[in-house]
């Protein structure tokens, strides 16, 4: 069973990252996140939840350190951060990849900006352009590659810098259906090789549910914590099994009667 | 275009006008236009004189002189604009004001700052140049996509690797202006020449107008064209292999 909790400050023994009274105001006047308490354990998949004007992005923004809360502080292994740090590696939702630069290259810019020399770098994100199953393509550019390829490549590009956390922007929102279907089953199989923190932000629930540990949800304008849901679901068997399971069908049925008073 | 089925090539309205300037040329109507063919035999005649050697050279040098500061200073005073908003309330106006700016007008006073040689030239080339690469580079550089940026300060990129990204990314943007500033180059050199009148092809221009060599005055054009043409076109090829992101990018 699946259960639902209220919101308590968590005080499980290890978080990777917590998050303590985030506030953020845009221009003194909007109120994009007020508020925000929460921990994220290691290696668990945390999902941002909420319909747009929640500010989920808003919040992972400020966890990667890409924006600066209004008050508030990011603890990253109990230890305060002000920006970005080697430990989180953020996924793009629209890819973010440099146009001039082939996969291998884009794929290993990370590993280059902390200094890797060109032979170690490139076998590095060699072996992860085969983990995101891009072997073989090298040597294209990104205009050469479909949408849900060019993610991968971006997918790529944050796990060869082995950060312990990695930060997920509506990653599957500018791929295809099919895509995306694949994209998650494939980040399933992904999370059993790769022992990693992964926090996501969707406004799929289905995708939510589908892959999350732990579901936060955001309630729009301000964007405040409403709820943190615990989907207990088995992913060990066939990935497409997950989405005929009723305990699946049943909580993406109860978090949009949640949901649905804050859309018109 | 076709004609009866036949493809016509584009050059083609070109040979209409050169046929009628023959046939006017033939008649002796207009001692300015000499017929085509005399024009055409006057090139060899015209760029064999040691006078056009030297004056090529000083062209060349002017030109590329004039040019290649252009980019250095154009590109800079772009980047400076995108990227620093105070800079660039400052001088969009005036950078606007000398684009559109009838820049020969200026010329006597270059003449006067500069004196009556080749660094008057120089200069010419660069103010008829450098604005438009300024404009393209700043448009360029404001249209760097900010999820780039995050992305590269995301991965913790050093202040040097943000600028080699933003300049990548304004690439496309730059060379298109480099182009048309190749071009208004061009227009910068022989301007300059033609006011100074004392050194270059405006020396050569001076000569053959006062003694009525019409067939070289127009051999001369010709040739600058071709060189302008030539240049432009160069920098199209540079252009289209690096268009390929310039589509593509998100």
């Amino acid at each position: 069973m699946h259960m639902t909790q209220p919101i308590v400050a968590e005080t499980e023994a290890d978080q990777i990252i917590e998050v303590a009274g985030i506030h953020k105001v845009y221009n003194e006047t909007v109120t994009a996140l007020k508020d925000i308490n929460l921990g994220f354990g290691r290696g668990e998949l945390t999902s941002l939840l909420g319909p747009s004007g929640c500010g989920k992005t808003t919040l992972l923004k400020i966890i990667s350190g890409l924006l600066k809360p209004t008050s508030g502080e990011i603890r990253v292994n109990g230890e305060t951060v002000t920006g970005p740090g080697p430990e989180r590696a953020f996924v793009f939702q629209d890819f973010a990849l440099m146009p001039w630069a082939t996969v291998l290259k884009n794929a290993a810019f990370g590993l280059e900006l902390k200094g890797v020399g060109q032979k170690a770098r490139e076998d590095k994100a060699r072996h992860y352009i085969n983990e995101v199953g891009l072997a073989g393509f090298e040597d294209k550019y990104p205009h050469e590659l479909s949408g849900g390829m060019r993610q991968r490549v971006g997918l790529a590009r944050a796990l060869a810098v082995e950060a312990e956390v990695l930060l997920m922007d509506e990653p599957f929102s500018a791929v295809d259906e099919q895509t995306r279907r694949k994209f998650q089953e494939d980040l399933i199989r992904l999370r059993e090789t790769e022992n990693k923190t992964f926090i996501l932000v969707t406004h799929s629930i289905e995708e939510a549910v589908y892959l999350s540990d732990r579901i936060v949800l955001l309630s729009p304008r301000p964007g405040r914590l409403k709820q943190v849901v615990t989907p207990e679901i088995d992913r060990s068997g066939n990935p497409e099994a997950i989405r005929r399971n009723p305990e699946y069908l049943d909580l993406i049925d109860d978090i949009w009667a949640g949901l649905r008073d804050y859309v018109e | 275009m076709e004609l009866y089925g036949y493809k016509v090539p584009k050059m083609a309205a070109l040979l209409v006008w050169v046929v009628i300037w023959e046939i006017i040329g033939q008649f002796e109507l207009v001692m300015l236009f000499p017929p085509f063919s005399d024009v055409l035999l006057a090139i060899p005649d015209v760029i064999t004189t040691p006078s056009f050697l030297e004056a090529a050279r000083i062209t060349v040098l002017s030109y590329l002189g004039g040019l290649a500061l252009a980019l250095v200073v154009g590109v800079s005073l772009g980047l400076l604009m995108g990227l620093v908003k105070p800079a660039d309330r400052l001088l969009n106006m005036w950078v606007n004001v000398f684009l559109s700016a009838p820049l020969s007008a200026l010329v006597p006073v270059i003449m006067i700052l500069f004196g009556m040689g080749m660094p008057t030239v120089i200069v010419t080339v660069f103010m008829f140049a450098v604005w438009i690469i300024a404009l393209d580079t700043r448009a360029g550089v404001l249209h760097v996509s900010p999820s780039l940026m995050e992305m590269s300060s995301s991965f913790g990129a050093s202040r040097w690797h943000r600028m080699k990204i933003i300049l990548l990314s304004a690439l496309p943007e730059i060379l298109a202006g480099f182009r048309l500033g190749v071009i208004r180059g061009v227009k910068g050199v022989v301007i300059g020449q033609l006011l100074v009148s004392i050194i270059g092809v405006g020396a050569l221009f001076a000569l053959y107008s006062q003694n009525f060599l019409m067939a070289h005055f127009w051999a001369l054009i010709l040739i600058l064209f071709a060189f302008a043409l030539g240049l432009a076109e160069m920098i199209g090829r540079l252009e289209q292999r690096v268009e390929y992101y310039a589509g593509a990018r998100s």
